[in-house]
């Protein structure tokens, strides 16, 4: 994993590997400071030398001022190596998805794909940072003052290694107990959260049914639940305080008592009285620093999850590959289906199409019926190879589609996804999808086409007019409208519509069928719905049922001697739709 | 959403006042320990420290110049060093003690407000759930409860308890030398004003580093969302050019954010280390010079405190940032808190009645299968009882969701125990808005609505609801199995009758052939179910209910055919013996229905049965002969 994200640290390798080295040099100095003052007070104050504490002073802030600028220097590029390390890698990830094929888009889902590509990416900036920073100087301080310590006087420093190693192991037992703890109270922090979401998309039934104390006390027990585990929780890491302060008393104990000693019994030649305060700091900087590495610790372990997300999406395969030697240029709309069949899961024992052979001409209208799971839309998504067949062959224009080059096939075959989206900007701008020079003559047209210039007209802005994120600032009909421009504006061979006008009603379903017939006659035009009535009037319509092609035929044909088109035509004609 | 998530507490001081109360209220005796720990903590350390000056003093140099022989010095100095032992032992158990109380000041706290918060939400009204994004509403509960835990368990702490090691550390200072004590403020203030110049230009990165951050998000959310999109439209190398720009930008931000954040750790330690040196020369000067008792013995813990003072002083700026911020969670967590319950004056209940050979009417404890109406009257104290039958009449109702703009104009209709009206018209004419009356989600402006002839305003609200059944066209499960879902209906009711809904509903074949049939889990709001299923479910959580008046909304979307023909099954059968009211969008609901309103614009334009309304050739005809086609 390490080795897989470290090779998104690119042009800031120089400075990931500068950071570590100017925080070792910011220790170094730092750790001579408080050597010095002993002295000052030992050597100079003592004996009444102020030249020498002068000389010292200076020293000393000499020292304070280089660790300063290493330290800042440090602070500095660390910060801008991780944000460029965090950048990479967020680019990595976005690049790595757009290679995605469908299949690969099916496999996350898109909340979770969102959080690897947010909240994953700055959990492992911050941890990053932390490493090239911390990471080398808390371990350096530990050392270089516990060395310092031991040159000071070594029989005191013996205390410090009692200490670090009780405190060492008291830090270890709290984080490797609570953080198991902790992973399993976020766990049910989540499930709580849950609860309330569920609340909030279904207060009307909780309120019809007046079920407002039954939830609450629901609720109540779930909090209460979270109550217990979270104290249960943090109450081990409160111990961190208490510990973290016996281990000062004891060394600040241990200085006072063994530090006269020393002090007396050598008659101050081992020590004097100055080295009391240089071994104050001392232990200041390595119970500190001690700390610093189990927080650490803690951090990382935190990171590895998000670490081994991200390479999740990072390592996933890509399945759709180009061939080598792409045919760019797609002759006409002739569409073969040639023995086909298709598996999500590619498993042959669970086909959702199965033995699909057909040929559509160029330029005709084809309707596509089924019930739910029939295989309309897993049909439709092979023409423009937003996924590869299982077995057989699927022929566009006379060459099987994973001859072209992914752009022109999909440049030709034009799609509108039963799930629509629009996007952030101006109509024009969401129009342009299409067609990045469309003139707005261009855009007039396909409008009038998609029956949605009316509303362009009606809106002050026209074309300008902006669009919120998903486009939620039209309503259904009007989105699916203007992704059908937006389609047209291709100019493609092939327009699929994969029940695209269901919000449309019946009179501008139509108009706008009217209006492919008129102004695109040469493009092959495949169309799925629900409404009969929307591909009665096609040349060919293709009943599908449980992956299989149930019948094909005209209308009437169908009406004849097929089924289930029979039964759906019946059932419809008996409930028209009252809505507009 | 992050700009105005990320502004600042309006009234500060005032939420501050508020969340501590609610803190002490809760947990009086808890917070008085915590202080006296905090400030017995600081204590201890600061004592310890001073030791240094006793220990030079009065034994290290006594025993070392020969003053104090080292035997009795030991011995004494022994026995104070145990004492001294004992006080850190206290600190030790004053540090516990703090740490422990605070995990369930902090806890027991959010519980309580996570608590408060939703049972003040069950309350609400729907108006307020019209009204505030679910978004908004949630993250009350995910992030401005969190600013919270930080804002108690460590904000507000770790203030209280730098404030009071400032206060010991500097009256140890003084003690020790007034004249020292002010050279080193003098470095510190220099410190302090570097940090807060630092910390306000940071300050203004981090909120772009906000902004930039909400941007890239935005873009990879809207991205990933519409990926397919994207794909059918080979759009891939635009949306890279277009990200590569903003996420430029946050690294542009960020760097400069965190790493001016950042520089302020080692310039406060090093400038710590100046102050230090600083002291040291000129306490050298006042112990060389001996000017007011100064010696070296005070030289030593005075340094010692110089270091414990600058760590507080840097922190504060910072710690005062993170409370504000809090504070505007805080703010919005009141804002829920404070907005106003549903209403409820009614005093007309619902209750289990017995029925005489006379017909009249005796209430009882026992479910007896007849319901009555339990109506007061306080001006001569009697009480009459009404039997539930589901008798709904509309007199001259105007409505509007805001009091300026009325959406329903003069309704009046009625409808017997048992009949069918249906509501057909546009989207936007005022079908739902009808529906959500009658079981008072909203309250009317002008006119009555009348249920078995009482006033529904008079009905206590619970009551009036439960008399009514509802299936809405978004179907809403819980988390849960599916047996429990049909159970929200009736929460005693049995297997058989759970069973005998399901069967009414036309849902028991496919439950039956569920993983583990009706103890199949319900995840997700149901999505392990297709839509078709999810609406059985909610029939047949009508039909345990069994009330004698139901509001049915007609699913729209688009379930294949087959699937639609049973949940119309069940639909039928669940209407039947009812009062229904039902928004209509098939045409074989509309046929059987005792009445048709045909609703335009608020109004009902035109009312009768099927064939009353084809002769009169209105509105209804052009529906139902323009969609015939």
């Amino acid at each position: 994993m390490i080795k897989k994200l470290s090779h998104y640290i690119g042009e800031y390798k120089r400075i990931t590997i500068l950071t570590p080295i100017l925080m070792v040099l910011e220790v170094l100095f730092e750790v001579f400071i408080p050597y010095l003052m002993g002295h000052i007070i030992d050597d100079g104050i003592k004996v009444g030398d102020m030249g020498y504490v002068v000389r010292t002073g200076l020293l000393m802030m000499l020292m304070a001022l280089l660790s300063l600028l290493f330290g800042a220097s440090g602070a500095i590029l660390a910060c801008k190596a991780s944000a460029g390390f965090e950048k990479n890698l967020r680019r990595g990830l976005m690049d790595k998805v757009q290679k995605f094929s469908f299949a690969n888009i099916d496999r996350f889902s898109t909340a979770s794909l969102v959080t690897r590509m947010t909240t994953d990416v700055s959990n492992v900036q911050m941890a990053f940072q932390m490493m090239i920073r911390i990471c080398f100087r808390a371990p350096i301080m530990l050392t270089s003052a516990l060395v310092m310590a031991m040159v000071t006087n070594r029989k005191l420093s013996l205390l410090f290694v009692f200490v670090i190693v009780l405190l060492g192991t008291a830090l270890t037992l709290i984080v490797t107990r609570a953080f198991p703890k902790f992973r399993y109270v976020f766990e049910k922090y989540d499930g709580v959260n849950a609860g309330v979401q569920e609340n909030l998309t279904g207060i009307r039934v909780v309120k019809a049914y007046v079920r407002e104390e039954h939830e609450t006390k629901k609720f109540h027990k779930a909090s209460d639940f979270l109550y217990r585990c979270f104290v249960s929780a943090e109450k081990i890491v409160a111990l961190n305080g208490p510990v973290m302060n016996l281990a000062i008393y004891a060394c600040m104990t241990g200085i006072f008592w063994f530090g006269a000693n020393i002090i007396v019994k050598s008659g101050g030649t081992d020590m004097q009285v100055g080295q009391l305060s240089t071994f104050m700091v001392y232990t200041m900087n390595i119970l500190m620093n001690l700390m610093m590495i189990s927080m650490i610790f803690v951090m990382m372990t935190m990171a590895k999850t998000s670490g081994e997300r991200i390479v999740e999406v990072l390592d996933e395969n890509v399945d759709l590959t180009e061939c080598e030697n792409p045919i760019e240029e797609v002759k006409n709309g002739e569409i073969v289906f040639d023995h086909v069949d298709f598996s999500y899961s590619n498993n042959r024992d669970n086909l959702n199409l199965e033995d699909v052979t057909v040929t559509i001409p160029s330029g005709s209208v084809v309707g596509v019926i089924g019930g739910t799971g029939s295989g309309k839309s897993s049909f439709v998504q092979l023409i423009p190879r937003l996924y590869d067949v299982t077995d057989g062959s699927v022929r566009v224009g006379g060459v099987d589609v994973r001859e072209y080059g992914l752009r022109t096939l999909r440049d030709k075959v034009s799609m509108v996804l039963q799930k629509n989206v629009l996007f952030y900007g101006t109509i024009a701008e969401n129009l342009r999808w299409g067609n990045e020079n469309a003139t707005e003559e261009q855009m007039r047209a396909a409008c009038e086409s998609a029956q949605i210039m009316d509303l362009i007209n009606s809106l002050p802005d026209g074309f300008n007019s902006h669009v919120e994120q998903g486009g939620t600032n039209f309503s259904g009909g009007q989105k699916q409208r203007l992704c059908i421009a937006r389609a047209l504006l291709k100019e493609p061979k092939v327009l699929i519509l994969d029940d695209s006008t269901s919000a449309v009603d019946t009179k501008t379903d139509a108009a706008i069928r009217r209006a492919f017939r008129e102004y695109i006659p040469d493009v092959t035009k495949i169309i799925i719905a629900q409404r009969i009535s929307s591909v009665s009037d096609a040349d060919m319509i293709i009943v599908l049922d449980e992956g299989r092609i149930n019948g094909i035929g005209t209308h009437e044909q169908l009406l004849e001697n097929n089924a289930i088109y029979r039964e759906v035509y019946e059932s419809q004609m008996r409930g028209a739709d009252f809505d507009e | 959403m992050s700009d105005n998530r990320a502004k600042k507490s309006k009234a500060p001081l005032k939420t501050l006042g508020r969340t501590l109360g609610f803190v002490i209220k809760n947990y009086p005796v808890h917070c008085v320990v915590v202080l006296i720990c905090i400030i017995v903590s600081a204590m201890v350390t600061a004592r310890g420290t001073m030791f240094t000056k006793e220990l030079i003093n009065d034994y290290i140099q006594p025993m070392l110049d020969g003053d104090l022989s080292s035997d009795v010095g030991f011995r004494e100095l022994g026995h104070r060093i145990l004492l001294i032992a004992l006080m850190y032992a206290a600190g030790v158990f004053a540090t516990f003690l703090l740490n422990r109380l605070m995990v369930y000041v902090t806890q027991g706290t959010l519980k309580i407000i996570r608590d408060t918060l939703f049972e003040h939400m069950e309350k609400l009204p729907i108006s307020y759930f019209d009204r505030n994004e679910r978004g908004d509403i949630m993250s009350i509960y995910t992030n401005d409860t969190d600013t919270l835990r930080q804002l108690i368990s460590q904000s507000v702490p770790n203030m209280i308890s730098n404030i009071s090691t400032v206060i010991t550390v500097l009256t140890s200072m003084i003690i020790l030398s007034p004249l020292l004590t002010l050279t080193a403020l003098v470095v510190v203030a220099v410190a302090t004003a570097i940090t807060r110049m630092l910390a306000g230009k940071s300050a203004k990165y981090f909120r772009k580093r906000q902004k930039n951050i909400g941007e890239v998000n935005a873009f990879i959310e809207e991205t990933v969302e519409g990926q397919r999109v994207v794909k059918v439209f080979t759009h891939e190398d635009k949306i890279m050019e277009a990200f590569d720009e903003k996420n430029e930008r946050l690294y542009d931000s960020t760097r400069l954010a965190n790493g001016l954040a950042n520089v302020v750790m080692p310039i406060m330690g090093n400038l710590g280390y100046l102050n230090y040196v600083v002291v040291a020369i000129v306490g050298g000067y006042l112990a060389v010079a001996g000017v007011g008792g100064f010696s070296i013995a005070s030289l030593v813990p005075f340094l010692q405190f110089t270091r414990q003072f600058n760590m507080p002083i840097s922190q504060f700026s910072q710690q005062l940032n993170s409370i504000i911020m809090a504070l505007a969670g805080a703010e919005r967590i009141f804002a829920l808190l404070d907005a106003p319950i549903e209403e409820d004056e009614g005093y007309v209940t619902l209750v289990n009645a017995r029925e005489s050979e006379d017909g009249t009417l005796t209430e009882c404890e026992e479910r007896t299968g007849v319901w009555a109406w339990k109506h007061p009257h306080s001006a001569d104290g009697t009480v009459t009882y009404t039997r539930l039958r589901g008798d709904i009449v509309f007199e001259h109702v105007d409505f509007g969701y805001v009091p300026e703009k009325t959406v329903l104009h003069d309704i009046s209709l009625y409808a017997r125990p048992g009949e069918k009206i249906a509501f057909v018209g546009a989207t936007g004419a005022g079908k739902t808005t009808i529906t959500n009356l009658i079981n008072r989600f909203y309250d009317i402006q002008n006119g009555k609505i009348r249920y078995d002839g009482i006033n529904i305003q008079k009905i206590r609200k619970s009551d009036l609801r439960r008399s009514l059944g509802v299936v809405l066209q978004d179907t809403h499960l819980f988390t849960g199995t599916v047996a429990d879902n049909i159970r929200y209906g009736k929460l005693d009711a049995t297997d058989e009758e759970v069973h005998a809904a399901a069967k009414l509903a036309g849902a028991d074949y496919f439950i039956s052939h569920l993983p583990n049939g009706y103890d199949t889990e319900i995840t997700g709001d149901g999505a392990n179910l297709s839509q078709g299923q999810r609406q059985l479910i909610a029939i047949a959580r009508a039909a345990v209910a069994d009330p004698p008046v139901l509001i049915l909304d007609e699913a729209t979307s688009s379930i294949d055919t087959r699937t639609e023909a049973i949940v119309q099954r069940g639909m039928d059968s669940l209407m039947e013996g009812r009062t229904v009211f039902v928004i209509a969008h098939r045409l074989s609901t509309v046929k059987n229905s005792s009445v048709i309103m045909v609703l335009s614009d608020g109004r009902i334009i035109e009312r009768g049965s099927h064939d009353s309304l084809l002769e009169d050739r209105g509105v209804y005809y052009t529906l139902y002969t323009g969609n015939k086609k």
